[in-house]
């Protein structure tokens, strides 16, 4: 909570951060979908210290029958954090700020989805963090919409999420901890859907000038595109697999999570 | 309440949205308001004695209370020497036929946590100022809320109702005695003082136009909100996205312009 650090410390020197970063690079980013063979859809997605797993379940009936809307899918979004995925032990309970990450990040997804294609029904997404460095609900969320893709869901676009703001008096792409811990930060998180960079999650928390918003939700789109290369990549890496297993009709691996 | 009653209500509900949509696409609101213009806004402060200060907004027919209780606490073990603030709000269910009594739920806890980020973020409270003894005792600001009345754009309500008390609020005269620490009752200290003041300003789009200060209908009509909290120096300290549409980033920019320019005029009441 407290954001007292050091206030010496240098956070972007000759160009150069903390971490040895430029200020529009990202952590190293790695996808991976269809990880979990009784989902419908998954992802394992690692951002830097960043570990996440995500499943889609759905669209599946949703219950009890009085939250089904006739007209449209229900999104259930459930971010949460393990109890040693933070320095000090998480409380198992799921507690305020998961429960808002929650809500919007299921927000953010509604817009990618054809939900009224699916009346009644609820999609269940559900996002575990492993490890933590700053910057998780955009992991959580690059990594569900790579699992709803994976389950076939029908969508309009990916989502595409990365963090961006400030540190050090200037403005940066994808902050880590040592970084959102510093004196002057400033943190947004931003989900796009690439093809028409339409903002379907912003948040902001520090001390920001409008100028400074204006070159921020620059670096931002452009570090979702960059994610959203990523996420399709791994989508395609899985397909690839998958059609080289039916051309070999023996391997048992191409049975399950296609076609439904 | 019964079921049926419920379904009915939802279907007026889904009825008037349309009238809603419907209007605004004409370039109109259903009560004739523009679309940037906010209901009339009264503000009440002092509404109770034992609070250490609160105040009473309505906007319009929306109707908030905010109460601000200043206890001695423990700190967070990193940071020893700082106090804090809590934001809660309850959505009473004397405030609508739709709130139920039961711990928060997701709308709950999301409105406390943006009106906390843009209160703590604004750095308008000094949490060094409120230290009692390092590393043992420090003040904690409890900001409570209750709906008296929901008819939409309880975000921007709140805000003002939070920032209202908080203008008001004293610190209590304390007693230490050793290890304990007892507030003398009734009497105080010093006003907690705001160095900012931050106000948080919601603009909801509607069939793809941008409108300000949305009432309970119009909101059953909208496609996403934004709220910016801002300061009277030029600084945004809080910025939160809900709904399941979406904001083009100059849609997000004419946002960023309307908190401005709607904040200094709110400012001017508290």
């Amino acid at each position: 909570m407290s954001k007292k650090k050091d206030e010496t410390i240098e956070y972007v020197k000759n160009g150069k951060r903390l971490d040895g970063r430029g200020l529009e690079e990202l952590r190293p980013l790695k996808i991976e979908a269809g990880v979990l063979s009784r989902a419908d859809g998954s992802c394992a997605l690692e951002w830097g210290q960043n570990k996440v797993v995500a499943a889609v379940y759905g669209p599946r009936e949703a219950l009890p029958k009085h939250i089904q809307n006739p007209y449209k899918a229900l999104v259930n979004f459930q971010y949460r954090m393990a109890t040693f995925s933070v320095p000090d032990r998480k409380n198992p309970r799921p507690g305020r700020r998961e429960m808002e990450i929650s809500k919007i990040s299921g927000e953010a997804l509604e817009k990618a989805i054809f939900l009224e294609r699916f009346p009644n029904t609820t999609i269940d997404v559900f996002v575990e963090i492993l490890d933590s460095n700053a910057g998780t609900r955009v992991a959580a969320l690059a990594a569900a919409s790579v699992a709803l893709a994976d389950a076939g869901i029908p969508m309009r676009d990916m989502v595409s999420a990365v963090g961006v703001g400030k540190a050090g008096g200037e403005v940066i792409l994808d902050l880590n901890k040592d970084e959102e811990d510093a004196p002057d930060a400033v943190d947004i998180p931003l989900a796009i859907l690439p093809r028409t960079e339409e903002i379907v999650l912003l948040q902001m928390d520090g001390l920001l000038r409008p100028e400074e918003w204006k070159k921020a939700i620059a670096l931002g789109i452009k570090g979702c595109k960059q994610v959203y290369g990523v996420q399709k990549e791994a989508l395609r890496k899985k397909y690839l697999e998958a059609e080289k297993e039916e051309a070999e009709p023996n391997t048992e691996a191409a049975a399950h999570g296609e076609g439904e | 309440m019964e079921k049926v009653n419920e379904m009915a209500a939802d279907i007026v509900l889904d009825l008037r949205a349309d009238k809603v949509v419907e209007s605004v696409k004409q370039g109109k609101r259903l009560d004739g308001r523009k679309f940037d213009e906010y209901r009339k806004i009264t503000i009440k402060h002092n509404i109770s004695e034992n609070a250490d200060g609160s105040a009473r907004v309505t906007l319009g027919e929306t109707d908030v209370i905010a109460g601000v209780k200043i206890v001695p606490g423990d700190p967070f073990p990193d940071s020893p020497k700082e106090g804090s603030i809590s934001v809660g709000i309850e959505f009473l269910p004397l405030a609508s036929p739709l709130f139920e009594t039961g711990p928060p739920g997701s709308e709950e806890t999301e409105l406390a946590r943006v009106v906390d980020r843009g209160i703590r973020e604004s750095k308008c409270i000094d949490f060094g100022e409120l230290c009692i003894e390092e590393g043992k005792k420090v003040w904690v600001a409890y900001i409570d809320m209750y709906t008296m009345n929901d008819d939409g754009n309880l975000f921007d309500a709140s805000s003002i109702a939070a920032l209202a008390a908080l203008t008001q609020a004293r610190i209590p005269k304390l007693e230490i005695e050793g290890d304990s620490y007892k507030i003398v009752k009734g009497e105080y200290a010093k006003k907690l003082g705001l160095a900012r003041k931050p106000l948080l300003c919601t603009t909801t789009k509607i069939a793809g136009h941008l409108v300000n200060d949305a009432c309970f209908a119009e909101e059953k009509a909208m496609e996403a909100r934004f709220s910016v909290a801002t300061t009277e120096d030029g600084y945004m300290s809080a910025y939160q996205k809900g709904g399941s549409g979406s904001f083009t980033a100059k849609e997000i920019d004419e946002c960023i312009d309307l908190a401005f320019a709607k904040a200094k005029e709110i400012r001017k009441l508290l």
